[in-house]
């Protein structure tokens, strides 16, 4: 069997909370060994930090969730002979991640102009918030306030709404997810010319991009983008996209004909519209739609709409889901055991050779590898 | 030196998720040639939205597919598929993503794709895998979003399940396979062997959710309840949330209640001192929270809060944001041309490298722009009788 492809790379973790730490749990779950630097006694800040007050042992479910298959090495950069071994640690390293604020890292010692002093080799990854200059640059690097600042707020919830921010932070994720390409894209021009890198990634950079096609479009335009008054499923799209009572739940309704629509659900008021007035005069044609799929039930509606080859689905939450095949079928969960606790939890999404990538090693303890790692730099108590 | 330098990437795929992805590729330094159906092309590029074209395309077609070159090809004509079997032996990376069977029955599946080159990285992406009931429904966004429970996580309570207004289901997959076709190329770099990498838009939006998934998992399975007003994260204490003010709307993270109570000096928000109320009691916290913010203007608040070093923002759209010098100074805005000399503003990748920004002016391709050229630079012969491959 092949191995994972990133056996072998050492990846150090200088960071905390969701940003980086998922970068870096992507990292671990493709096959890189993840060492987590983390502040003796209390080390990262996420091991405290909870939700729903749920704990596997000293550290939060939360913490367990991001920071699994990583090992823990405590050390205090303030003081000179810890700071000594972690620049043995980095002379052996790959890559170096950290979401610290700017400058940060540079009073510790660790810049990247001394990192590569010691590693030329070295890729040099961080996240900011807004970047490195600028009025912005001191911010914090906080999702929710990313969301609102870069425009996102308005995308989601219908015009009749104020701004309604995603319940995940998108922010966190998707600076991780660039970082990690950022990574992944130097580590291979290191193996063709030798030479390590600087990766920056912000998470405002990263929330514009992310917003590319809305962002392409305003600028075309030079018009704010328009959330729909009722149903508002994507800001760009005309009638029917959006989501839709029925008589007994929901149902989303994605782009098509209009007038294909209108004959498959019985609906003769819909084809007073032309269908290109489906952008134009979207908040009639849904409030039409409205009130005519309040009618029957969502599979009644289901069954016509996919019968007619028509792309609509059922809105179910996590309890209906996880019930069905399609669920089961993907095997997303997986268990982690840590100490004498299971924990479930969801695998990376990426598939390799055919293979689900699965492994139970819980997050670490503070500091559990110290001794370890200690040895094997060859750095004695 | 680019950071992927001389890849060449062969990418069949077409709307969002797979050309997300090959985009980030040639934002780092990949050849990428979409191979696109003669006539039509990708549909993407008769998507209009919002009413807005360029040059009789749709300005999302532009910006996803900017950087790119265009080869046209019939892959149900043998002569077609001769030829792009001769690209695919020079490429390192094939992509596309199809519903599954499509390209067994063209015949690039994976097996076929790696006798032709045993060190291929062949990329997928589908919407809800290749096994399963669902296997065959529409990889949709909003359809995703609907399926995967993601809608009852936005907005307040009494609202409609909320879908995000973002294609998210289609950007995280196009992520995730960038991520995989990345880990492959340098392990392909290292070892020498290729690999098959797959990702559905139904494990990226699981993924996507794994911290709020991984809660429900070990809860006891309770379904997360939105807040009813101010709702922000259904799992996130009071304050979290965006609040109107006199004149716009203000954004509050994790604080500690009392000290914002004393700084905003709000008296009704004093009782609640114990911070074991601010989540079950996150609703009665924000009403009297949101009474008092609105009282006055923006400027106001942000002075007294920002000063006091508490995680606040205001809430800005596109016409507030662009004119911010932190967003001006980032300079995200990229000007790209196409060949018959139309000039679009887009982003630019999020991604700097040694300090510097990634960069391109090349627009999107016109359908089959690059035909004669890439057969050119590729050798590719016409006829199935001709041997050198």
């Amino acid at each position: 069997m092949n191995e994972l492809p990133l056996k072998g790379i050492v990846v150090l973790e200088f960071s905390q909370y969701l940003s980086g730490p998922s970068a870096g749990l992507r990292l671990a779950d493709l096959g890189a060994r993840v060492i987590k630097i983390e502040r003796p006694g209390t080390g990262e800040a996420g091991r405290k930090l909870a939700i729903k007050d749920l704990w596997v042992d000293d550290n939060s479910l939360l913490f367990h969730t991001i920071n699994r298959n990583k090992e823990s090495f405590t050390a205090n950069l303030k003081s000179a002979e810890d700071l000594a071994i972690i620049k043995k640690l980095i002379a052996k390293a790959d890559v170096l991640i950290h979401n610290f604020r700017p400058e940060v890292m540079g009073k510790n010692g660790l810049d990247y102009t001394t990192v590569q002093q010691i590693n030329p080799r070295i890729v040099y990854a961080e996240i900011s918030g807004y970047g490195k200059k600028g009025p912005w640059k001191d911010k914090p690097g906080q999702d929710l306030l990313l969301q609102s600042v870069s425009g996102l707020a308005y995308t989601t919830g219908n015009g009749s709404n104020g701004p309604v921010p995603f319940g995940i932070s998108i922010g966190d994720i998707i600076a991780g997810s660039q970082l990690v390409q950022g990574i992944l894209g130097a580590l291979i021009r290191r193996s063709k010319n030798g030479k390590g890198a600087l990766i920056e990634v912000s998470m405002l950079e990263s929330l514009l991009d992310f917003q590319f096609e809305l962002l392409t479009t305003y600028f075309t335009t030079h018009q704010q983008p328009k959330r729909s008054v009722i149903a508002n499923g994507q800001p760009l799209l005309g009638a029917p996209y959006g989501i839709y009572d029925t008589a007994d739940g929901h149902i989303a309704i994605a782009m098509m004909d209009i007038h294909v629509l209108a004959d498959t659900i019985g609906c003769d008021e819909i084809k007073q519209f032309s269908k290109t007035e489906t952008f134009s005069k979207r908040d009639e044609i849904k409030t039409i739609l409205a009130a005519h799929l309040h009618k029957q039930s969502t599979n009644y509606w289901i069954e016509h709409l996919h019968d007619a080859g028509l792309w609509a689905m059922n809105v179910l939450n996590w309890e209906e889901m996880t019930n069905e095949d399609a669920y089961q079928s993907l095997q997303m969960e997986q268990t982690i055991k840590a100490g004498d606790k299971e924990i479930i939890t969801t695998r990376c999404p990426i598939r390799i050779d055919g293979k689900r990538i699965v492994n139970e090693r819980p997050a670490p303890q503070l500091g559990e590898q110290d001794e370890k790692i200690r040895r094997e730099l060859g750095v004695v108590n | 030196m680019k950071l992927l330098e001389d890849i060449l990437v062969i990418d069949f795929s077409q709307f969002l998720s797979g050309p997300s992805a090959s985009l980030r590729l040639a934002d780092m330094g990949a050849e990428v040639i979409k191979v696109e159906r003669p006539g039509t092309g990708d549909i993407c590029r008769e998507l209009y939205v919002s009413d807005v074209m360029i040059e009789g395309e749709s300005t999302i077609f532009h910006a996803i597919n900017r950087n790119k070159k265009s080869y046209t090809a019939d892959l149900k004509n043998p002569d077609d598929l001769f030829k792009i079997k001769q690209l695919i032996a020079k490429a390192d990376v094939v992509m596309h993503n199809f519903r599954p069977g499509v390209m067994e029955r063209i015949g690039l599946d994976y097996e076929s794709v790696k006798e032709i080159n045993p060190g291929i990285i062949y990329a997928e992406v589908t919407g809800y895998g290749s096994e399963g009931e669902w296997k065959d429904l529409p990889g949709q966004d909003l359809l995703l979003q609907s399926a995967s429970g993601l809608t009852w996580l936005s907005n307040n309570n009494n609202e409609n399940p909320t879908p995000m207004g973002v294609a998210v289901v289609d950007i995280l997959a196009g992520t995730h396979v960038a991520q995989g076709i990345l880990a492959a190329l340098y392990r392909k770099i290292e070892h020498g062997e290729g690999a098959l990498i797959q990702v559905s838009m139904f494990e990226s939006i699981l993924d996507f959710q794994f911290e709020v998934l991984t809660c429900y998992y070990n809860d006891g399975r309770q379904l997360p309840v939105r807040g009813a007003v101010n709702s922000a994260h259904a799992y996130i204490a009071a304050p979290y949330g965006l609040y109107k003010t006199k004149d716009s709307y203000i954004a509050l993270a994790m604080t500690n209640i009392p000290t914002l109570a004393e700084l905003l000096q709000c008296e009704p928000l004093k009782q609640f001192s114990n911070s074991d109320d601010w989540y079950c009691k996150r609703d009665e916290i924000k009403k009297t929270l949101a009474e008092h913010l609105k009282t006055e203007p923006i400027a106001k608040w942000l002075g007294i809060l920002e000063k006091a070093d508490i995680w606040c923002a205001p809430v800005l759209n596109y016409d507030d944001l662009v004119k911010e010098e932190g967003y001006r100074l980032l300079e995200m805005e990229l000007k790209v041309k196409t060949s018959n000399g139309v000039t679009v503003t887009t982003t630019r990748c999020p991604i700097r490298v040694d300090g510097e920004l990634l960069l391109s002016e090349k627009g999107a391709p016109m359908l089959g722009e690059h035909n004669e050229e890439i057969e050119k630079q590729f050798g590719i012969n016409n006829k199935v009788e001709n041997t050198s491959r």
